[in-house]
């Protein structure tokens, strides 16, 4: 069977704003995505090295932000929804299959190194810069923050700046 | 009103509700496109603005959702998370995060409804981002000095650009619709063609009119907040209304009696009501009156709201708020605290009465005014040990 079709981007960025309004006036918060990691990190940095998290500084604030066990955390059941409904998304629009996705004019190999460095280097922003597209840039554009939106201009910005570098990786 | 958590639903099930909002989340992302790389940067390269339609209408429509919300007293804003501002740490961060994009192809978001479609690229991705935390956390003293520098706090954007709310919403609108315009053709050069996956031109432009309509609209509209504050400062109408009185004497009888369906709403200064203030009364000003933590005293059922301020007037002021904001029971204090300080707390006998009735008053008064400096010492000490009772905002972000 062949894959459907996409969302028409315009409807689907409706509902997306609908979902995202319905999570602030339900939950008072935004929606996110990387806050999951640096959840799930906490936790296999606390289980593989005990006290470990208890000297650091980075731990000790986001302890002191998040208090009890790092798992029970908003934006983890999230991710995990996440998950569940892009996998159900798949399964419909018959997109399920285990696949690397490369450019013609690029190899696999350089497909999974951009892959590792670009989750690198969007990881490690997404701590300095308080959230990343989902967390800062969206949720922020919604509450209108000057913060959400400086990253949002910053992120798009940054990869405008940076794409004919990589052009050779994509067209 | 909005939001709804942490009383309506409880903390334990806001995790559930975290799960279906995640479940949605990723259901539209993964079919708007977003677990492809290939499409999430066709925005950099000119070929599929897909990304940039998804991002905008969701944006504006949420964002033109929370204004209305607002606008209509459906949510309180001030309980709603703001991402706090820290200048440097949000341009470096986004710059990488920029750089991490055309690299890699995803956002962390994206890269998570990837890997769950099975995309391998995905997964490393994410197996990356774990890897930037690393670093990050490990190397946190070496960039503590970036991360905090230029703190502004939770400021909203309209207000660091010194604009109306409206009119920033208004430009933004205009904005994510002139790209969605000019993208198109931007997409058709670059393509050769109209991109053939969609070309309902006439939704195009329906969903564009719809969109100025409904920014124009949240633009035109007085806000509804400043529209009743600016009602109450018109003394004539304020003078209109009749608004119930409780005299000084009732309103102690009610406190001395320890009356559990009175509800003192004190709106004198907070240095006042730090001074001096009545037992089971709360401080508000006219703008915390529209906070949730009023609405929800004020909504409930079979109370007397007093109103008192220094004056009577003032205490109209907030009645005739209150009642517009759609409350009743309310009260207001005869005389204000003035009266009340008088004939009550620092009750003198002003000479032999004249009546029975007048005996009796005195009598009253004479005992009330041995309790009450006791009363408020206590009520002192209480909003002392409790602190500031208003409801924290829910703290939010990655």
């Amino acid at each position: 069977m062949n894959e459907k079709k996409y969302m028409n981007p315009y409807l689907a960025g409706f509902f997306l704003g609908l979902i995202l309004l319905a999570t602030i006036y339900i939950t008072g918060r935004g929606l996110g995505a990387s806050g999951a990691v640096k959840s799930v990190y906490t936790t296999i940095v606390e289980s593989v090295f005990p006290g470990y998290t208890s000297n650091a500084k980075f731990y000790q604030e986001y302890g002191k932000e998040h208090p009890g066990n790092p798992l029970k955390n908003w934006l983890v059941f999230e991710v995990i929804g996440v998950i569940i409904g892009a996998f159900i998304s798949g399964l419909i629009s018959n997109r399920l299959k285990f696949k690397l996705d490369f450019s013609p004019k690029s190899t696999a190999k350089v497909r999974i190194a951009g892959a590792l460095i670009g989750g690198l280097l969007f990881g490690f922003g997404a701590q300095l810069g308080r959230g990343c597209t989902s967390g800062a840039a969206l949720s922020g554009m919604a509450v209108l923050s000057a913060g959400g939106l400086i990253t949002m201009a910053a992120i798009f910005g940054g990869a405008y700046l940076f794409a004919y570098f990589f052009r050779k990786m994509w067209i | 009103m909005g939001p709804l958590v942490p009383e309506v639903i409880g903390n334990e099930l806001n995790f559930i509700v975290a799960l279906f909002i995640g479940i949605a989340f990723g259901f539209i992302l993964e079919q708007a496109g977003f677990s492809s790389s290939k499409k999430l940067v066709g925005l950099f390269y000119g070929y599929d603005f897909t990304v940039l339609r998804v991002f905008f209408t969701a944006g504006v429509t949420a964002m033109i959702g929370v204004i209305a919300l607002n606008h209509w007293g459906l949510l309180d804003m001030s309980l709603v998370y703001v991402n706090p501002t820290f200048l440097w740490s949000a341009i470096v961060g986004g710059l990488i995060m920029g750089l991490g994009f055309v690299i890699g192809g995803f956002c962390p978001g994206t890269s998570v409804c990837a890997a769950a479609i099975g995309k391998i690229d995905g997964m490393i991705f994410v197996g990356g981002s774990f890897l930037g935390v690393l670093i990050f956390a490990e190397g946190y003293p070496l960039f503590e000095n970036l991360y905090l520098s230029d703190a502004w706090g939770n400021v909203r954007v309209f207000d660091s650009l010194g604009m109306s709310q409206s009119l920033f919403a208004f430009l933004l609108t205009v904005v994510a619709v002139g790209a969605f315009w000019v993208t198109t053709f931007i997409e058709k050069k670059v393509n050769g063609e109209i991109n053939p996956e969609f070309k309902p031109v006439k939704l195009y432009y329906t969903l564009s009119a719809i969109a100025v309509v409904i920014a124009i609209s949240a633009f035109a509209l007085p806000d509804r907040k400043e529209n009743l504050l600016n009602k109450i400062s018109d003394e004539k109408f304020i003078n209109s209304n009749n608004i119930k009185l409780m005299t000084p004497d009732e309103l102690a009888f009610r406190i001395l009696d320890e009356d559990k369906s009175i509800q003192i709403f004190d709106l004198r200064s907070k240095k006042d009501f730090d001074s001096l203030s009545l037992p089971q009364s709360n401080n508000y000003t006219f703008e915390s009156l529209f906070e949730k933590t009023a609405n929800k005293l004020l909504s409930l059922k079979n109370k007397k709201n007093v109103f008192i301020a220094d004056d009577e007037q003032t205490a109209k002021k907030g009645a005739v708020l209150a009642i517009m904001l759609g409350f009743s029971d309310i009260y207001i204090l005869q005389g204000g605290m003035e009266q009340f300080k008088k004939d009550i707390i620092y009750f003198k006998m002003p000479g032999i009465a004249n009546s029975q009735s007048e005996k009796d008053t005195y009598r009253f008064r004479t005992k009330a005014s041995n309790i009450f400096p006791k009363l408020i010492q206590e009520s002192k000490e209480k909003n002392k040990s409790s602190g500031d009772k208003k409801p924290k905002r829910v703290v939010g972000g990655c």
